[in-house]
């Protein structure tokens, strides 16, 4: 019954549009079974996990309220009126930080795996720049509840900002929407959040997905280098996109456990006439830049401190997106210099998040 | 005579499009920096009665558009300092244990006149003049 629905449907848009190429590709898309293969899975989960975002982001919009004194207002609304409300809100933030973690995860296998090498550099770019985005959506969906924590940790976020020579004054000016962070701020990231983050997000996805199908999964040596009959593929469709499917209802079971047994808190509202609390603290991962931040010293030579950590993570950042490009980043020796940038790399980012979290 | 031609359209074109750009750009940048707000120059602000602090004590109140701490030190004098950190902007609190002004962000300290004594802050606190008048204490912005 439902089979002869289906070809009837298709029998209708294929005599209008042809759908050949599209059935060629997917008859023919096919991905490759090693050791390593776990790793294929990574992207889309946070593919999975952008969708819960955008879906519950949605949710909590119709009764989502900007402004000094209707943001905190209205999420205590949402989870303590409206039914289920508590359940969106926590979904929504957990889910976000499982979908950076999930990014940087996906970046790291990818970094390890050599994708990124020709012909992948523009996936890798693309790739990067999602991350980017991706913890853009962090920090500004962070100031949206209006509570204190928040409103402490937006200010020490965006006075960084400042340090900037020549333009960061103007920067911040224009991050915050005036000289402080006030409603104007919130009015701002609302914007960023809900509008100009989703839609430059969505074009790179986009982007990023075209390339990974055009080109198929990256093979590791190991796979290449094997004789053609040893080769182990299974097909895209539908064994592979079914065990994606297994892996997304997995997280997604995590993510609804988070979610109830750790529903997300709501702090006292931000008093802009209050002392800060103890404890202010960026999202964890942002962790690993503010302590870095916080341990150089207040002057390097003639520069100051915070001055040359943003401009050193913004160097850094660029290097990283630029990988690709690097000379060495070929390298074919036995202990390739990309596994140990990614070791150190990764340690840093451990390392300064536990301190972060010890002081 | 077509070359010329063909060249000479292209440059309007070029220009053409430079222009547009400009066009819409400026006005898209200029409109992201906010106006400034006109506000009248607070120069002085009062605070209430003398009775209203208890020794040892502190409150933050608004001068301007920026906060500002009142601490009644233990033997009954008035300091105002500035209460926005100079490291990250954060708002500064008065410890009554250490009777220092503290700042919990990323534990800056200073004195009661707002200098900077440790921990992450680089400049000192701005210190405002305290004149009682008549048992009302009035604030003044130094300078
Ligand atoms: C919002 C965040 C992101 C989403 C939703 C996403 C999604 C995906 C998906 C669905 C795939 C195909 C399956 C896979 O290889 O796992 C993929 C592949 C890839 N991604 Fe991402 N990704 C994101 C972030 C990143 C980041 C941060 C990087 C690195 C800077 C990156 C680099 C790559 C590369 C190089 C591939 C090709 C891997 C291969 O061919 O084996 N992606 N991405
Ligand atoms: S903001 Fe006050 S010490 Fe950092």
């Amino acid at each position: 019954m439902i089979k002869k629905v289906y070809n009837k449907i298709e029998e209708w848009l294929d005599s209008r549009y042809d759908l050949s190429p599209v059935k060629e590709f997917i008859a023919h898309k096919k991905v490759p079974v090693h050791r390593h293969s776990l790793w294929y899975y990574l992207g889309g989960i946070t593919l999975f996990l952008f969708i819960i975002q955008v879906l519950s982001g949605i949710l909590l919009l119709l009764y989502y309220k900007p402004g000094e004194d209707s943001a905190y207002e209205s999420i205590r609304f949402i989870i303590t009126e409206v039914k289920f409300g508590w359940l969106v809100r926590s979904i929504h933030s957990w889910s976000a930080n499982l979908m950076v973690l999930f990014a940087f995860v996906h970046m790291f296998s990818v970094f390890f795996s050599r994708a990124f090498k020709n012909p992948r550099e523009l996936t890798w770019i693309s790739g990067f720049i999602l991350l980017v985005l991706a913890m853009g959506f962090g920090f500004s969906g962070y100031l949206l509840p209006w509570d204190e924590l928040a409103f402490f940790a937006t200010k020490v976020g965006t006075d960084i900002v400042g340090v900037v020579p020549v333009v960061g004054e103007t920067l911040k000016v224009i991050l915050r929407g005036g000289e402080d962070v006030t409603g104007a701020t919130l009015s701002r990231f609302f914007g960023i959040h809900v509008a100009i983050l989703p839609a430059i997000t969505t074009v790179l996805l986009v982007l990023h997905l075209l390339f990974v199908q055009r080109q198929g999964m990256h093979e590791p040596k190991e796979f290449t280098e094997l004789p053609e009959d040893k080769k182990k593929y299974i097909p895209f469709f539908p064994d592979f996109a079914l065990k994606d499917l297994l892996f997304w209802l997995i997280v997604f079971n995590i993510l609804l456990f988070l979610a109830v047994y750790f529903p997300w808190e709501l702090g006292p509202k931000a008093d802009p006439l209050s002392s800060a609390p103890s404890g202010i603290k960026p999202e964890w991962y942002f962790m690993f830049m503010f302590q870095t931040l916080k341990l150089l010293p207040a002057h390097i030579l003639f520069l100051e401190g915070e001055l040359v950590g943003v401009l050193g993570f913004g160097l850094v950042g660029l290097l990283w997106m630029l990988y690709p490009f690097l000379p060495f980043s070929r390298s074919e020796k036995k202990l390739q210099i990309t596994t140990i940038i990614g070791v150190l790399a990764i340690l840093f980012i451990v390392v300064m998040t536990i301190i972060g979290y010890l002081e | 005579m077509s070359q010329t031609r063909r060249k000479f359209i292209n440059t309007l074109l070029g220009i053409g499009s430079l222009g547009s750009l400009g066009a819409i750009f400026y006005p898209v940048l200029s409109y992201l920096v906010p106006p400034k707000i006109a506000e009248a120059k607070v120069k002085s602000l009062k605070i209430g009665t003398v009775e209203n602090f208890s020794p040892d004590s502190s409150k933050i109140v608004k001068f301007g558009r920026k906060p500002a701490i009142i601490v009644r030190t233990e033997d009954g004098e008035f300091r105002a300092l500035e209460a926005t950190c100079t490291n990250l902007d954060c708002i500064v609190q008065y410890k009554k244990d250490t009777k220092q002004i503290f700042c919990a962000c990323h534990n800056g300290i200073y004195d009661l006149h707002g200098r900077n004594i440790s921990g992450p802050p680089p400049r000192p606190l701005g210190e405002f003049q305290v004149n009682i008048i008549n048992d009302e204490i009035v604030i003044t912005q130094p300078g």
